[in-house]
């Protein structure tokens, strides 16, 4: 029997796509009947007063969840999120329902072993509730009480051998696409370098220093699977610099309607014959590809490494071989003055172990924000107020005209003084013996 | 309840302490054949929806089985996914950023066998626990915020517009029948913790509502000086008032500087804005992040407010489908919907929506404004 009636949420039951209601009234059934015997930690009942709670903001059309206060473990500032109910009378099951969030591994592959850990500890020590995935890429273990986040963590880190990710004014969890792992796109190993930066920033993770909070992403090719160039202040995005890969055989194969064009991904509908010409050569958004006399020729030094070509035919075409990434940063939500999308920084970086070079550039970054940035500023917005001129000073990088979309519309340049021949110190007294009053 | 030590020590919290090992590696959960030829994938192929075959330089094939989830997900169902990974994946799965879930397997009878299988199991509400589908163009799963389920300052649910938003597009999950990949993702605030803002379509849920000031426990909960600063318009000030008789500081709002951004209530508990009137959906959409044939781009707004409407929030259903049916019937192929939207016209896209353009639409914040005003003779009766 349903602790709490739920007459709307019951109406997300039905409808083919999973229901997230039926899933935690069966975790409700589950943790009722509890068939191992389990000492549970936190209220048995939480999933039952969620969905009451939940049930309640659905009548009310507000939530019904306080700020988080500060909790945490020890000698850690992030990772733990504090929420309680503003209900909690009627619903003591969720009066204190704190998130967790646990790194994920890079890439979101897994052994069932390990989640298996992971469902225990939650069943015994929280609410048998996650999100798999939230937003930035952790684990995200929802629901549980004071008492036992150090009793989470010390099982996590001495049984799971694993960690919390990030919150608050820190280096939020990096996250990166699959890679090379199972994408013939990578041009860098996403996981291996994600993976590296996290552990090797794993003070700046679990330690607040920063004005806000600071995101990495890792995006193998410009496909952007990850949304490195949208949602991180340091978007790091695989490319190539020579030519692309091209098998003439497999392009006939294409063209003489062998082959599945578009890896098949448009195979749902009727959309005539494939054209190389109209689908792949017209497309090129630089035009500097040419199919004659059955073949497919690309002007590379023309090519901005769009992906479309590849991806309508990847047999035929593949990435070239001097692989690295361009570095972008300054990607964040429309908060506070509207949404921006990383700029492009380094167009071409060497990423391989231990990637010295690409640390370099974060650590120069990191100096100047943790410097200049105001409180709740992102790095972004740091840019845009201390100019992107700043931006290569600091990283010592040089200008480029890769650097802009286009040149600026306004003469207002603000020289240095050493860029003007003689300087600005100059004397009146000179100035009046050639020009009268 | 007895309590169960982990072996923790609270007497002596740095006995035996382990801190700064971060994540497992990745390593240690790769499947045999992708460990064995990873960096060495030739080529992909989406055999049909929901199946991904992957062939490496070495000849070696593994086919995926990808299957829809709801985020927020219990133990008993990832328990689920670990027994069906047991039994047909040698314990081996992943997950997809988009809170989709991938199984691995060698042959493509597997393959097929799996997903009769998975697309058999329901939940005991009759939906679907592994929908199978999500690749190529087509909708794929939203990736979405906390909402009512979790957060403080939402102006609408999450978990809840985007199973009503999802089985209102299922056939375009399971189908590859799109123009292109069409991403939709849900944030439940302007905070948009999930970033929203590259979005093919985004569903966006809004306050309307300027805070109420808490003025008996304000000077107590907050910082004032913090909750002055965080207002992005400068609508808020320090003052005094009083309170039964008694001088109290306090902050005044300039309720008509007020854009709704709930960044003040974030600093401080005693200026809530959550209203049932007052809150909703705002949709946005031609937002993409590929660099494919087009730049990045933001997405939109162009329905600005849609009320509240649990469990199903029938009228913002209505308008996605309204949108995804017109940008199917009307792009061309590679055509994503922002580009289909730019190449009509803005002023096109919303009569063949069937959305009513409003003053709410032109953008009236800051400087980046004017740019989007329309500085040209060249547009469509
Ligand atoms: S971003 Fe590129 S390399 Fe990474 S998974 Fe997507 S297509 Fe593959
Ligand atoms: S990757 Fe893009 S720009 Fe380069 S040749 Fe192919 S379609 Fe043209
Ligand atoms: S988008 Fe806003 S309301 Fe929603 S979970 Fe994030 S911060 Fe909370
Ligand atoms: S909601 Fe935003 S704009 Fe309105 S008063 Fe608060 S901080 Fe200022």
């Amino acid at each position: 029997m349903a602790k709490h009636k739920t007459p709307l949420l019951d109406q997300l039951e039905s409808g083919p796509w999973p229901s997230f209601v039926s899933d935690i009234k069966q975790e409700c059934a589950s943790r009722a009947k509890n068939a191992k015997g389990v000492d549970y930690q936190v209220p048995a009942d939480c999933p039952d007063d969620l969905l009451g709670v939940l049930e309640m903001s659905y009548v009310d059309g507000e939530t019904h969840w306080k700020h988080g206060g500060i909790v945490g473990v020890f000698g850690y500032g992030g990772g733990v999120i504090g929420r309680y109910c503003d209900q909690p009378e009627m619903f003591p099951g969720v009066a204190h329902f704190h998130t967790v969030r646990v790194n994920q591994p890079s890439g979101l592959y897994y052994t069932t072993e390990f989640l298996r850990q992971i469902c225990d500890l939650w069943e015994l020590r929280g609410s048998g509730l996650t999100n798999m995935h939230g937003s930035t890429g952790d684990i995200v273990l929802l629901g549980t009480t004071t008492p036992q986040l150090e009793e989470i963590f010390f099982d996590l880190t001495h049984k799971m051998n694993t960690d919390l990710g990030g919150s608050g004014s820190n280096l939020r969890t990096p996250s990166c696409c699959l890679g090379q792992s199972r994408c013939e796109f990578a041009c860098i190993d996403t996981q291996q370098l994600c993976h590296d930066l996290t552990n090797t920033y794993q003070d700046e993770l679990h330690r607040p220093a920063f004005p806000y909070k600071f995101k990495f992403k890792v995006d193998g090719c410009p496909n952007g699977c990850v949304a490195a160039i949208a949602r991180s202040d340091f978007s790091i995005i695989g490319t190539w610099r020579d030519e692309i890969r091209i098998d003439q055989k497999a392009v006939a194969a294409y063209v003489g309607g062998e082959i599945k064009p578009n890896a098949g991904a448009h195979a749902g509908r009727d959309w005539g014959k494939f054209d190389i010409q109209k689908e792949v050569v017209d497309r090129c958004p630089t035009g500097c590809m040419k199919f004659e006399g059955g073949k497919l020729e690309i002007n590379n030094k023309e090519c901005v490494r769009c992906m479309h070509c590849i991806n309508a035919m990847p047999r035929a075409l593949r990435i070239g071989n001097d692989r690295g990434a361009s570095i972008l940063c300054g990607a964040k939500a429309p908060i506070l003055d509207g949404p921006q999308m990383s700029s492009l920084l380094v167009p071409f970086i060497k990423a391989e172990e231990p990637y010295d070079e690409i640390k370099e550039i974060v650590e120069n970054l990191w100096d100047w924000w943790m410097e200049e940035g105001k409180n709740r500023e992102r790095l972004g917005e740091t840019m845009k107020r201390l100019s992107f001129q700043k931006l290569l000073e600091v990283t010592n990088q040089k200008a480029d005209a890769r650097h802009v979309r286009e040149p600026r519309h306004n003469p207002y340049i603000f020289w240095k003084e050493e860029e003007v021949k003689g300087g600005w110190q100059r004397d009146i007294a000179d100035y009046r013996k050639k020009h009268q009053k | 309840m007895a309590f169960i030590s982990s072996g923790y020590n609270p007497d002596k919290p740095m006995e035996n302490r382990i801190t700064d090992i971060g994540p497992r590696h990745f390593g240690d959960f790769l499947p045999p054949v992708i460990k064995k030829n990873k960096g060495k994938w030739a080529y992909h192929e989406i055999l049909e929806p929901g199946i991904l075959l992957h062939v490496a330089d070495s000849g070696d094939k593994v086919y995926t089985v990808r299957v829809g989830a709801a985020r927020l997900m219990s133990i008993s169902h990832i328990r689920e996914i670990c027994d069906i990974a047991d039994k047909f994946c040698g314990g081996h799965l992943r997950f997809t950023t988009r809170n989709n879930v991938e199984f691995m397997v060698g042959t493509e009878d597997e393959a097929k066998a799996l997903k009769k299988e998975l697309n058999g199991r329901k939940f005991a509400g009759g939906s679907h626990k592994f929908p199978v589908g999500g690749t190529g163009a087509g909708v794929t799963n939203i990736v979405h915020t906390q909402g009512w389920v979790h957060c403080h300052t939402p102006a609408t649910d999450a978990s809840g517009t985007v199973k009503a938003t999802m089985d209102a597009v299922f056939d375009e999950f399971v189908n590859m029948r799109l123009p292109a990949p069409v991403r939709i993702a849900m944030a439940c605030c302007l905070n948009m913790c999930g970033a929203v803002h590259c979005s093919d379509i985004a569903i966006l849920g809004i306050h309307r509502k300027p805070p109420i000031i808490d003025h008996e426990h304000l000077d107590n909960m907050c910082e004032v000086p913090l909750a002055v600063a965080a207002c992005p318009t400068g609508a808020i000030r320090p003052t005094k008032t009083d309170f039964q008789g008694k001088q109290v500081a306090t902050v005044a709002i300039k309720q008509e500087r007020c854009m709704f951004c709930g960044n003040c209530y974030t600093m401080c508990p005693s200026l809530p804005l959550s209203d049932k009137e007052g809150d909703g959906i705002a949709i946005m959409v031609g937002g993409k992040i590929s660099n494919r044939i087009t730049r990045p781009a933001f997405s939109k707004v162009v329905v600005p407010f849609i009320p509240n409407e649990p469990p199903r929030w029938p009228s913002m259903t209505k308008v996605i489908k309204k949108i995804l049916d017109a940008y199917s019937k009307d792009a061309r192929k590679y055509e994503r919907l922002g580009d289909w939207a730019n190449r009509i016209g803005w002023e096109r896209f919303f009569e063949k929506c069937g959305l009513e353009f409003s003053h709410h639409l032109i953008d009236d914040f800051r400087d980046p404004a004017y740019y989007t005003w329309r500085q040209t003779t060249q547009f469509k009766f």
